[in-house]
C-alpha cells in the first residue's frame, strides 16, 4: 500500500452553455484583453489516498468522478497521478 | 443628504436600498457601474444582489467596474460607504475592508431572519441604536461566511471593528445563532477609519413590520443624522 | 401567392432524406403528415419536417387536450388577457394589473435536476415580463417519489438548489409553493413554476407580429444546441462524434444573463422602439416567430446565418429548434433597430436583425439568403390536429375507491404516536429545509412569506396586497379525478381566504401521463370538467396554463396532478391573516364539519402504506360561503389567525397554528381542544375532510365569529383555547387523547423533512 495524489480535472462538456466562462471573458474583455475569445470554467479536485498500486489508485479515482465528483450530464473528467509532497498545493 | 446607490449588472437589492434612504428623508440616485465619475453625493452605498452573477468570486469582477475606482477615493478621502451582502463582498475584494466572505459552511443557501447585536453604537451607521441592541434582520446570501487570517481577525476584534455579531434572541452569541459558520459570528465590520462599513444582513429589508422587522430603519436613519451633523 | 407558384425549396446536400421512418421518429402521425402535406401542396424539406414536429407536437400544438381545455371558463370583468399569451393578466385594481402563470419542466428534471428546475424558473419569468410586467414573486410546485430512494433525495436536493440558485440571483422573492412525496411519483418527478407580475393596467403588450415591414431582432443570449435530441436527427457536427450525438443535450440556465435580459426587457417595452416581444421557449425560435406571426395575421421571413450562434457548424433545423435559454423575439418598429440595440447594450447583451415582418402570411427560412424552409403560417400555428380521445376508468383504481377502510377506524396503536408519525412524516412537516434556501424577501415587498396558507405580496403606494398559492392533492385526483381537482381548487380557494384574500383567478399546470391511453385521458378529462366547475362556482376565470402529458417510465404514469395556481387580492394590506395563533387565552373555532372520510389520507400512508379510498367529498357552495365567512370575519378584524386543513387532517391543522414560524424569536404556543364529535378519533384527528378551516380570536369576540359564520350558513363551534408559550399541545376526542409537550411536537415538526435531507448519507445519485 502506498499514497498516491490524483489530481482530478472536471471539465465543462463542450456544446453547452458555461455561465461562468461567458461572464468571464465579458470582463477579461472590459478590462483590455480583446484576444480572448472563449473562457470555460471547470475545476480540479485534488485526491489523496491510499492504494497498492498506482493503477489502482487510476480505478478508484475514476469510480468517484462517476458516482459523484462529476455530474455525467454537464462535466466530463480527466484524471492524473501527481506527484505528492507535503499537503495538498495552497 | 445625496446617497449614490451603485448598481452593478446583476445587483437585484439596488431598488430596497434605493427605498430604504428614501423612507429616512434621504434622497437616493442610481449610479450606473460605468459611470467614472462620483460627484456631490454625501454617501455610497453598495446593494446585494449577484453582480456578474457570483461567477468567478463574489464582487470580484463588479470590483473592476469603471465606478470603482471613484468609489475606493470617495472612501480613502473619508466619505461614508455602506456595503451590504454583496456590497460587503465587493468591498472586500476592493480592499476597502480586509478578509473575505466565503461559502456559507453548509453549503446552501441560508435565506431567514436572524439576530444581531450591535457592538458598537458610536460609528456613522449605527448612533441611534442602543449599545448591545438586538436586531432582527433578514439575511439572504450563500457566500456569507466571514474568514480572515489570524492577524486581522484578532486586529479587528482588538480594535473594536466588528459592529454586528450574530446572536440569539436574548443577545448571546451562540454556534447556533451563527447561520454562516463566519469566524466570531461576525455579520459586519468597519474600517480603521471608521467611514467604510460592511454587512452581510439585509438592513433595507427590515425597515416595515408588515414585512418582518423594523430593525433595520436605525442604519439609515444614523447615517443622515450623521452626515447633517457633519454638515454644519 | 397561389401555392403551385411557390418554388420548392431545395434540399441541403447534408440533410437526411425525409422518409416515412425519420416522419414516425418525429412524432408525426401517418395521418397528420398526410394534412401536413395538403396544407404545404407538397414534399417538407427536413428543415421543414423539423418545424412541423415541434409546432405539431403535444407540448406546443396541445393535440390531446385543446379541445377539453376550452370547457374552462376564461372570461370575468377584471380579466385583461386570457389564455392565448405568454401569461394571463388580471386587473387588481389602483391602475395595477398582475400577469401570471405556471409552467412545468418536469422531464429536464428528471435529467438533471438542477438545470432542470433552474431553466423552468427562468422559462416562467421571461413569460411574465415579456407581457410588460416585472416579476414580483415566484412559487414552486414539486413531487418526487418517496425519500427512502437515494435517486429521489438527489432530484429533491437538485431541483431545490436549482429553483433557489436561479430565482436568487435573478432576485425574485419565493413566497410560496407546495411539495409532495409519494411512491405515485417515483419515476418522474414534478416541477411546475408560478410567477406574478406586476405593471400598470395601460403597459400591457402582446406577442403579436404587427406591422407589415417592421423588424425581426434576436436579443439576449446566443443559440446553442440546448434542447436538441437525439442521434436520428444529427446535425453536421454532431455526426462526427457518436458519442457526442447520443447524450441528450440538456438545457443550462444563466440567471446572470436573464436579469440583465429582464432590465432590457421591460426597458424595451416601455420605450415605444418595439411592438411585440416573445420569450423563445420550447421550440425557440420557431414558436416564437410563428406564433407571433399567426396572431397577427402577418408573416415573417427571417435568416439563420443572421442569428447569434455560440457553437459552430449549425444547421438551420438546429438554428430553429434550439431551446437555448434567455433569449427574446422582439419586433422593432421599423427604424428602431438602432434604439433597440443601444438599450441592448446598456445592458451588455446583443441584438441582432435577423428578418422582418411580411404580408404574405408565411413562415419563411433561409440560409444565407436561400430559401430551406417556407410555410403557411396560421396552419402551422393553428392547424394542429386535436384530438378527443377514449376515455374509460382503470379498473385498478376503482377498485382502490371501493376499498374498505372501515379497520382503519380503529386506531393501531397510541392515538398521541400515531399522530407524532404523521406529523413527522415529510408531506406534512415543516419545510424551511427548503425555503431556507430560497430569497423570500428580495425586493422589499413579501408580507407573508413560505410556511403559511398563502404567501402574499404587498403593492407599493396602495393598500393592496396580492396573495397565491399552488394546491393539488395526487392521491385524491389518482383515486377520484373529479373530486380530486374539486378538493384542489377547494383547498386553493380556501389558502387564499385565510391570508385575507379574495380568490380571483387561476392558472393551470396539468400533468399526466400518456393520453393515449383510455384511463389517462379518463383522468384528464374529469380533471378538466370538475375544474370548469369549480372555477364557475368559485368565479375564478383561467387565464392560462400549462400542459405537461407523457409523464410516465415504464408504462406507469404518475397520479393525475392537476396544479391549480390560484391568485386572490387582499383589500387592504391590514386584512392580512396568517395561520399561527397569537395570543395566549383567545378561543380556538373550527369552521366546518368534521366527518368519518379516510380515503386518500397521509394517516393512510403513513400507517398502512396504502392509496385507497374515497377521498374527501367537495361541496362547492359550502366552500365558496366558507371562503366568503372567513373573509368577513377578516375585514371585521375579528380574527387573530386562520389556518385552512389539508394534508394530516384536523390535529395537524392545530399542530401548526400552535407552532407557528418556528423562527428564533417567535415562540410557540400550546394549544388545548376538545372534539367531541361522534365519529371514529382516528377519522377527527387525521381525515382529510374538505371544507374547514381553524381560527382563533380574542375571546370577547367569539360570539361576533360565531354568528358571521351562521349568516353564511358555515358550521361553527369554539373547541379550546391557545395556551401559553411553549405549552402542551391537548386534543381531546370521544375516549381518548393526543397529548404532548410543546418541545416534542416542535422537534418532530422541525426534523421530519431536514432530519432526512441533513442525514449524513443524503447526498448521492
Amino acid at each position: 500500500m502506498s499514497s498516491h495524489r490524483l489530481e482530478i480535472r472536471v471539465k465543462p462538456r463542450p456544446g453547452l452553455l458555461n455561465p461562468e466562462g461567458k461572464a468571464i471573458h465579458h470582463a477579461l474583455a472590459a478590462l483590455g484583453w480583446a484576444a480572448v475569445h472563449d473562457v470555460r470554467v471547470g475545476k480540479v479536485i485534488y485526491v489523496d489516498m491510499d492504494a497498492d498500486t498506482p493503477d489502482a489508485a487510476l480505478v478508484e479515482a475514476e469510480a468517484m468522478c462517476r458516482k459523484i465528483l462529476a455530474n455525467p450530464v454537464t462535466e466530463d473528467f480527466e484524471i492524473s497521478l501527481v506527484a505528492a509532497e507535503g499537503g495538498v498545493p495552497s | 443628504m445625496k446617497m449614490a446607490v451603485i448598481t452593478f449588472p446583476g445587483s437585484n437589492c439596488d431598488y430596497d436600498l434605493y427605498k430604504a434612504v428614501q423612507q429616512v428623508g434621504g434622497e437616493a440616485t442610481f449610479v450606473w457601474h460605468r459611470q467614472r465619475r462620483l460627484h456631490g453625493y454625501d454617501a455610497v452605498m453598495l446593494p446585494g444582489g449577484f453582480s456578474y452573477g457570483d461567477y468567478l468570486r463574489a464582487g470580484a469582477i463588479a470590483r473592476l467596474s469603471p465606478v470603482m475606482e471613484s468609489v475606493v477615493a470617495f472612501a480613502r478621502s473619508g466619505g461614508p460607504v455602506l456595503g451590504v451582502c454583496n456590497g460587503f463582498q465587493i468591498l472586500c475584494e476592493a480592499g476597502l475592508l480586509p478578509g473575505a466572505l466565503v461559502r456559507n459552511a453548509s453549503l446552501r443557501f441560508e435565506s431567514r431572519d436572524v439576530h444581531l447585536r450591535v457592538e458598537r453604537q458610536d460609528t456613522l451607521f449605527t448612533s441611534e441604536y442602543d449599545a448591545g441592541a438586538v436586531l432582527r434582520v433578514p439575511i439572504a446570501h450563500g457566500d456569507g461566511n466571514y474568514q480572515a487570517d489570524d492577524d486581522t481577525l484578532e486586529r479587528l476584534e482588538g480594535e473594536g471593528r466588528v459592529v454586528f455579531r450574530y446572536v440569539d434572541p436574548t443577545g448571546t452569541v451562540t454556534p447556533d445563532a451563527n447561520p454562516n459558520g463566519s469566524w466570531g459570528n461576525i455579520a459586519g465590520i468597519v474600517s480603521a477609519d471608521g467611514n467604510v462599513l460592511g454587512m452581510m444582513p439585509h438592513p433595507e429589508r427590515a425597515m416595515e413590520s408588515l414585512l418582518g422587522s423594523a430593525d433595520g430603519v436605525g442604519v439609515f436613519t444614523s447615517l443622515v443624522k450623521s452626515l447633517s451633523t457633519a454638515a454644519v | 401567392m397561389p401555392q403551385d407558384l411557390v418554388t420548392s425549396p431545395l434540399p441541403r446536400p447534408t440533410d437526411p432524406p425525409v422518409t416515412p421512418e425519420l416522419v414516425a421518429d418525429h412524432g408525426l402521425s401517418p395521418e397528420e403528415y398526410e394534412r401536413v402535406l395538403h396544407v404545404m401542396g407538397r414534399e417538407l424539406t427536413f428543415t421543414e419536417l423539423g418545424v412541423f414536429s415541434a409546432m405539431w407536437s403535444e407540448h406546443c400544438g396541445y393535440k390531446n387536450s385543446r379541445r377539453l381545455l376550452r370547457l374552462l371558463p376564461t372570461e370575468a370583468p377584471w380579466v385583461i388577457q386570457g389564455p392565448g399569451e405568454n401569461a394571463g393578466v388580471i386587473d387588481i385594481g389602483d391602475g395595477y394589473a398582475l400577469a401570471f402563470k405556471i409552467e412545468s419542466h418536469n422531464h429536464p428534471s428528471a435529467v438533471e435536476p438542477y438545470q432542470g428546475a433552474a431553466t423552468g424558473v427562468g422559462g416562467i419569468l421571461r413569460d411574465i415580463f415579456t407581457m410588460g410586467a416585472r416579476p414580483i414573486a415566484v412559487l414552486d410546485s414539486l413531487r418526487f417519489g418517496d425519500l427512502d430512494s437515494p435517486r429521489v433525495r438527489y432530484l429533491f436536493s437538485g431541483v431545490v438548489a436549482g429553483v433557489g440558485d436561479y430565482g436568487n440571483c435573478v432576485g425574485i422573492p419565493n413566497i410560496g409553493g407546495e411539495v409532495a412525496f409519494d411512491r405515485g411519483y417515483e419515476g418522474n418527478p414534478l416541477v411546475n413554476a408560478l410567477c406574478i407580475g406586476l405593471m400598470k393596467t395601460e403597459d400591457l403588450i402582446t406577442a403579436s407580429a404587427s406591422g407589415v415591414g417592421n423588424t425581426l431582432m434576436a436579443v439576449g443570449a446566443r443559440t446553442g444546441r440546448d434542447g436538441i435530441h437525439g442521434a436520428t436527427f444529427a446535425s453536421e457536427e454532431l455526426s462526427q462524434d457518436s458519442d457526442e450525438a447520443s447524450r441528450p443535450q440538456v438545457q443550462v440556465g444563466d440567471p446572470f444573463t436573464e436579469k440583465l435580459l429582464l432590465e432590457a426587457s421591460l426597458e424595451l417595452i416601455a420605450s415605444g422602439a418595439i411592438t411585440g416581444i416573445q420569450d423563445m421557449g420550447a421550440a425557440g425560435i420557431t414558436s416564437s416567430a410563428s406564433e407571433m406571426a399567426g396572431r397577427a395575421g402577418n408573416g415573417v421571413e427571417l435568416d439563420v446565418a443572421l442569428v447569434p450562434v455560440r457553437e459552430p457548424g449549425m444547421t438551420p433545423y438546429e438554428i430553429l429548434l434550439s431551446e437555448s435559454q434567455e433569449r427574446m423575439l422582439v419586433v422593432a418598429e421599423k427604424g428602431q433597430e438602432d434604439e433597440v440595440r443601444r438599450i441592448l447594450e446598456k445592458w451588455e447583451l446583443e441584438a441582432a436583425v435577423i428578418g422582418r415582418v411580411t404580408d404574405d402570411g408565411r413562415f419563411r427560412v433561409l440560409e444565407g439568403g436561400v430559401v430551406v424552409a417556407d410555410i403557411p403560417a396560421l396552419p402551422l400555428t393553428q392547424g394542429c390536429p386535436t384530438y378527443e380521445r377514449e376515455g374509460v376508468e382503470s379498473e385498478e383504481v376503482k377498485a382502490l375507491r371501493s376499498a374498505d377502510l372501515s379497520a382503519h377506524a380503529t386506531p393501531s396503536g397510541d392515538l398521541t404516536e400515531l399522530f407524532l408519525r404523521v406529523l413527522g412524516s415529510p408531506n406534512v412537516a415543516n419545510k424551511r429545509w427548503i425555503y431556507h434556501q430560497y430569497d423570500t424577501t428580495v425586493r422589499t415587498g413579501t408580507a407573508v412569506r413560505p410556511g403559511g396558507d398563502a404567501g402574499v405580496v404587498r403593492i407599493r403606494g396602495t393598500r393592496r396586497g396580492v396573495a397565491a398559492t399552488t394546491d393539488c392533492n395526487g392521491r385524491f385526483t389518482y383515486l377520484d379525478p373529479r373530486r380530486g381537482t374539486l378538493a384542489a381548487m377547494a383547498e386553493a380557494a380556501r389558502n387564499l381566504a385565510c391570508a385575507g384574500a379574495l380568490p380571483t383567478a387561476i392558472t393551470n399546470c396539468l400533468n399526466f401521463g400518456n393520453p393515449l391511453k383510455p384511463h389517462i385521458y379518463y383522468q384528464f378529462r374529469e380533471a378538466v370538467r370538475a375544474m370548469a366547475d369549480a372555477c364557475q362556482a368559485f368565479e375564478t376565470p383561467v387565464t392560462g396554463g400549462n400542459v405537461s402529458f407523457y409523464n410516465e417510465t415504464d408504462g406507469k404514469a404518475v397520479y393525475p396532478t392537476p396544479v391549480i395556481g390560484m391568485v386572490g387580492v387582499v383589500e387592504d394590506v391590514d386584512h392580512i391573516t396568517r395561520a399561527a395563533f397569537r395570543n395566549p387565552g383567545d378561543a380556538v373555532v373550527l369552521l366546518g364539519r368534521n366527518s368519518a372520510e379516510l380515503g386518500g389520507s397521509e394517516y393512510l400512508y403513513v400507517t398502512a402504506g396504502l392509496v385507497a379510498g374515497e377521498p374527501p367529498e367537495v361541496d362547492l357552495m359550502a366552500e365558496r360561503r366558507l371562503q366568503q365567512a372567513v373573509l368577513a370575519m377578516i375585514q371585521a378584524g375579528a380574527l387573530h389567525s386562520a389556518h385552512d386543513c389539508s394534508d394530516g387532517g384536523l390535529a395537524v391543522t392545530l399542530a401548526e397554528s400552535a407552532l407557528g414560524s418556528a423562527d428564533p424569536g417567535d415562540a410557540s404556543l400550546g394549544v388545548e381542544v376538545t372534539l367531541d364529535d361522534d365519529l371514529p378519533p382516528v377519522a377527527v384527528l387525521f381525515g382529510e375532510a374538505q371544507g374547514r378551516v381553524v381560527v382563533s380570536c380574542a375571546p370577547e369576540r367569539l360570539d361576533e365569529v360565531l354568528r358571521l359564520a351562521a349568516d353564511h350558513d358555515v358550521p361553527a363551534r369554539s373547541i379550546g383555547a391557545v395556551g401559553a408559550p411553549g405549552g402542551a399541545l391537548r386534543i381531546r376526542v370521544r375516549g381518548a387523547a393526543v397529548e404532548l409537550p410543546g418541545e416534542r411536537v416542535r422537534d418532530t415538526w422541525l426534523q421530519g423533512l431536514s432530519g432526512i435531507m441533513d442525514a449524513p448519507h443524503a447526498a448521492g445519485a
